[in-house]
């Protein structure tokens, strides 16, 4: 991006939306797409027929969060549009044909994670999606209804569902599309192979027979079809029925032309060094502990404060600042305090409010885990990795805490560090450090309510280096510039395989499909080139192939 | 910590008293080096009263402090030549820039790797000469033996000193593992193949000091031109005391070649069996082993072509012997070099890359130095009034690494097949017969003013001191 263009926001509210239409009615929410052509995020195409960007997708993140939190009494959402005889025609391809490659993966990587959310929320927190496919379904619209619990397709002779990607456009069909229609969906990959690689896509009783949708109603029962099934959805979830909602109000930032502070994130750009010092820090006193405690303090509770601020500043740095490869994760203020916010999440974990917020801090550590930056956790004095905060460092691809004569810091795991944020993998961070081998967790766990030492710390392999303080400078210093020197892509690469080994899940097989196989042939001629599918498409030209297979 | 008063303890103009991250480096590895001193210096030595120059600072005033110590008591300092105010990097693609003084993150791994090769033939070539002591042919030589040890001991500091302050753990690991490789040893052996082989005796130590440590010379030269400003200044202080190590080589093989000729000239002989008949070695023998360690030597510069070479210099890790006194662009980048090349069993020249091929330029440069000096022991011959003449073997004669690796070539560039080289082998390097001769004059020669028979008494001693005062008093 050049720096004339200006900074995407990620921070919306539904009065704002010009793409999305929310509404309520008893425990079923309806989320519309009416996607506004003309009010696309840059400048360059129209999104014609229901075709989205990251505009779009950044107001349907907000509407889930709104659905989520201000809304306690939803249990069912109907994801559908409002437009005639199209559902979603997918993300604008005149859109990625303009934008840098950066950008297309950054855009598909968001647009993972929200539809990741989606299936999140209906695993964790009793929301269950019901795809009212009421119109042509194609590419990444397709891919939205598959996040879904379930799809229902209009059966009115024309509408199809498709993943066209292949024979329009020389790409592979998304990163979710494929892997859910396999992965979620379970369709034999012969038929697979003929749905991805005809345009027209599958329709009606075929569609269903395919395991591509199901359900099909035709159009004059349609509506009501999908309304008794989501009213049955929404029977089977525990979500409270008069709960009053948690209002999300607008978060509150200072940007700077090298940061951004919030109250408890803060964020320093060194462009030089193209780095950015990411602190996270304690709540001031003690948070409260009790269910009335918490619902009053409700979106200023550190707890949601603090994730909606980092996966603020982890969504403003990864569009934002491409060029800033490494973070420097650190954290500030008193572990006790944020272990008795642990405590509290613990025991209330299944009032609607504190799962929510889990569930929010798990979203946003997976969203760490899946960025493509060198993630390095300082662990200095005055830091505060215990519970939750220890997550970041567990996140990070290395970590060094300063073996200090005095006053050296500590670590300390909490309950929540043994299975409520899983990582894209399905796995704590700490099973995953240790490969799930049983003895080296025990280890751990047997350190619940105590302090670690740099050197027990380093005994229990909990971080990668404990300097002392006369190395403590050098070693930090040669390690940044080491890796500042390093191929972005080739990091990319290795440290998503490092981050995400050693078993696959439908989430990790997503995202490694991004940054492998979406990002190469995204990035061959035969897509991009000249005479490349995506670069002429549009134009009436045919893409000119180099057919020599790799 | 300690209240050690680290300059008394240790000679250094690096400001050691306040350098905490060096004193803690220091407190485990000098231990460790007195203890390796102990095992692999040497042998039998420590008891000994040597008259040894010290070096107590970088001034030219304090280089050369004489007086007699025990060796495990030499006070090893660490010395950089001053630091030249605004010093520029001056070739490379960094050129212009201020000369780095910390190691560059993104350089670390390369700059490490040259320091410990580099760092590891120093405590080598003390291994390789423990045992040279027991047979010294005076104590004169005696004496300078100890002199070339104990400096190579220094030269491992000055490269610890850069491992310790610049490398963070990695750096203390990798002095504590060149304290732990040993010369030879099938398991654990040195980095470079010739600091594993023997020097068994002292026609050996003479060739090695005149050939090998002017290896040394020429990568110290090129080391002094590096960017990183801590290794430029280490190796340019370290050349002083290289001048001498070669001096020593230089004029051992003189010694011996002095000798024999006036042997021969008494005798009125030539044959080399009568040369040995009369307790000397012959001239053949001296080219056979001046063909072997020089050849051995000239692998030592690296393959013809290589990639790290041109990484090392553009980015200026690694210059080239007087980079300064040069007059291209010091880029290089479209120049190129002619090197040796093998077609259909024969050489030809063939032109590559300057930057691929910058060990090859920097073993021209040493050939051309080597062969000063081989010019002035022929004037020694010369003298004599005999017609012998020694003479350096072609470049691609024995050569062990690199494209010349792969064909046998007689010492007068001549192609040769496997035949021939087998039948021609023993006229060409020292048999197994020649190394037993050549150790059956060994013998210790402890009177002062006294030297074994086969070599010759020097010009003259040590800072001016007479030639037959006790260089090294035996407790």
């Amino acid at each position: 991006m050049q720096p004339s263009v200006p900074n995407v926001d990620y921070r919306t509210e539904p009065a704002k939306y010009r793409h999305w239409r929310l509404s309520f009615d008893g425990p079923v929410a309806t989320l519309a797409m009416d996607v506004a052509e003309d009010a696309g995020l840059r400048p360059g195409y129209k999104l014609k027929l229901n075709s989205y960007d990251l505009g779009v997708d950044i107001e349907l993140h907000d509407a889930l969060q709104r659905v989520r939190f201000e809304h306690p009494e939803v249990r069912s959402v109907v994801i559908t549009s409002l437009k005639d005889r199209i559902f979603c025609s997918g993300a604008n391809i005149f859109m990625l044909g303009t934008s840098s490659h950066a950008w297309k993966v950054n855009f598909c990587k968001f647009t993972n994670e929200t539809r990741n959310g989606i299936e999140d929320s209906s695993r964790h927190s009793g929301l269950k999606f019901l795809a009212a496919v009421n119109g042509a379904c194609a590419g990444g619209g397709y891919e939205m209804a598959l996040a879904c619990d379930e799809i229902y397709l209009v059966d009115d002779r024309s509408s199809a569902v498709s993943l066209p990607e292949v024979p329009l456009l020389g790409v592979l069909p998304g990163t979710g599309g494929l892997t859910r229609v396999t992965d979620k969906r379970k369709v034999r990959h012969d038929l697979a192979d003929i749905f991805c690689t005809s345009m027209e896509g599958q329709r009606g009783q075929r569609a269903k027979d395919w395991k591509l949708v199901d359900e099909i109603a035709k159009p004059a029962v349609f509506a009501d079809t999908v309304k008794k099934r989501v009213l049955e959805l929404a029977a089977q979830s525990d979500r409270p029925a008069a709960a009053k909602g948690v209002q999300l109000t607008p978060l509150e930032r200072n940007d700077s032309a090298d940061g951004i502070e919030y109250r408890y994130v803060s964020v320093s750009i060194d462009r030089n060094r193209r780095l950015a010092n990411l602190t996270v820090k304690a709540p001031e006193a003690a948070q409260p502990t009790d269910i009335d405690g918490i619902l009053k303090a409700g979106v200023n509770w550190w707890p949601l404060r603090l994730a909606r601020e980092l996966d603020d500043a982890i969504l403003h740095l990864r569009t934002n600042e491409l060029e800033v490869g490494t973070w420097l994760l650190r954290t500030q203020g008193d572990a006790a305090h944020v272990l008795g916010c642990d405590a509290a999440l613990d025991a209330h974990q299944k009032h609607w409010f504190v799962r929510e917020t889990l569930g929010f801090l798990r979203r946003c550590l997976a969203r760490l885990d899946v960025s493509s930056r060198t993630l390095f956790a300082l662990i200095e004095q005055g830091s505060c990795f215990a519970g939750t905060l220890l997550e970041i460092g567990l996140a990070a691809d290395r970590s060094y805490m300063q073996a200090l004569p005095e006053n050296a810091p500590s670590l300390q795991v909490s309950a929540l560090n043994f299975g409520h944020y899983p990582m894209v993998n399905g796995k704590s961070r700490v099973a995953h450090r240790y490969y799930d081998d049983a003895g080296e967790i025990e280890a751990v766990r047997k350190t619940l309510g105590s302090a670690i030492s740099p050197a027990d710390a380093q005994k229990l392999g909990l971080v990668t280096g404990a300097p002392d303080d006369i190395d403590w400078e050098d070693e930090i210093r040669i390690a940044l510039e080491e890796r500042a020197a390093l191929s972005p892509d080739a990091l990319t690469g290795l440290e998503a395989n490092l981050r995400f080994g050693i078993t696959e899940t439908m989430e990790t097989r997503v995202f490694g499909r991004l940054s492998a196989w979406q990002n190469w042939i995204f990035i061959r001629p035969n897509a991009v080139g000249e005479k490349g599918a995506l670069k002429v498409y549009g134009k009436g030209e045919k893409a000119a192939f180099d057919f020599q297979r790799v | 910590m300690s209240a050690i008063d680290y300059s008394q303890k240790i000679p250094n103009n690096v400001n050691l008293n306040s350098d905490r991250v060096l004193q803690r480096a220091l407190e485990q590895w000098q231990p460790n080096f007195l203890s390796w001193w102990g095992d692999m210096g040497p042998e039998g030595s420590h008891q000994h009263d040597v008259y040894l120059r010290t070096a107590t600072s970088a001034e030219p005033s304090g280089w050369a402090h004489f007086d007699y110590v025990k060796m495990p008591d030499y006070r090893w300092g660490i010395f950089l030549s001053p630091q030249v105010q605004d010093r520029k990097i001056h070739f490379g693609e960094h050129m212009g820039e201020d000369v780095w003084q910390e190691v560059p993150g993104e350089h670390r791994a390369n700059l490490r790797r040259i320091i410990v090769t580099q760092g590891d033939t120093e405590p080598a070539s003390v291994e390789q000469q423990r045992h040279l002591g027991l047979t010294a042919p005076s104590l004169y030589d005696l004496r300078n033996l100890f002199q070339i040890n104990v400096e190579e001991g220094r030269h491992l500091w000055a490269m610890v000193y850069l491992l310790h302050r610049y490398f963070g753990r990695d750096g203390r690991e990798e002095a504590d593992a060149l304290l732990q490789r040993r010369s030879g040893q099938e398991d654990n052996p040195r980095i470079l193949g010739a600091f594993n082989e023997q020097t068994p005796d002292w026609l050996a130590f003479f060739m090695f000091t005149y050939f090998t440590d002017r290896d040394g010379k020429f990568q110290l030269c090129a080391l002094a031109e590096s960017s990183f400003d801590p290794l430029a200044r280490t190796t340019k202080f370290m050349l002083t005391e290289e001048a001498h190590h070669m001096f020593v080589g230089e004029s051992g093989v003189s010694r011996v070649i002095a000798r024999t000729c006036e042997l021969m000239k008494k005798h009125n002989v030539e044959a080399p069996d009568q040369v040995r008949a009369l307790g000397a070695i012959d001239l053949q023998t001296i080219q056979r082993y001046l063909n072997f360690h020089y050849s051995v030597t000239l692998d030592l510069f690296g393959a013809d072509q290589s990639s790290n070479a041109a990484t090392f210099y553009n980015t200026g890790l690694k210059g080239r012997y007087e980079e300064t006194k040069r007059g291209d662009d010091h880029l290089l980048k479209d120049r190129g070099y002619k090197i040796l090349n093998v077609v259909d069993g024969k050489l030809v020249e063939k032109e590559v890359p300057m930057l691929n091929a910058l060990n090859e330029v920097l073993r021209d440069d040493f050939i051309k130095d080597s062969e000063a000096g081989v010019g002035r022991w022929n004037k020694v011959i010369e003298k004599a009034g005999l017609p012998f003449r020694l003479t350096v073997p072609h470049k691609a004669f024995n050569r062990q690494i690199g494209t010349l690796s792969g064909v046998r070539i007689a010492p007068d560039g001549r192609p040769v097949s496997q035949e021939e080289w087998n039948a021609k082998a023993s006229e060409w390097m020292p048999t197994a017969a020649d190394r037993a001769y050549v150790a059956s004059l060994m013998g210790r020669v402890v009177e002062p003013g006294q030297y074994a028979n086969w070599i010759s008494a020097p010009l003259s001693g040590i800072n001016k001191q007479p030639l037959d005062i006790p260089y090294v008093r035996f407790n």
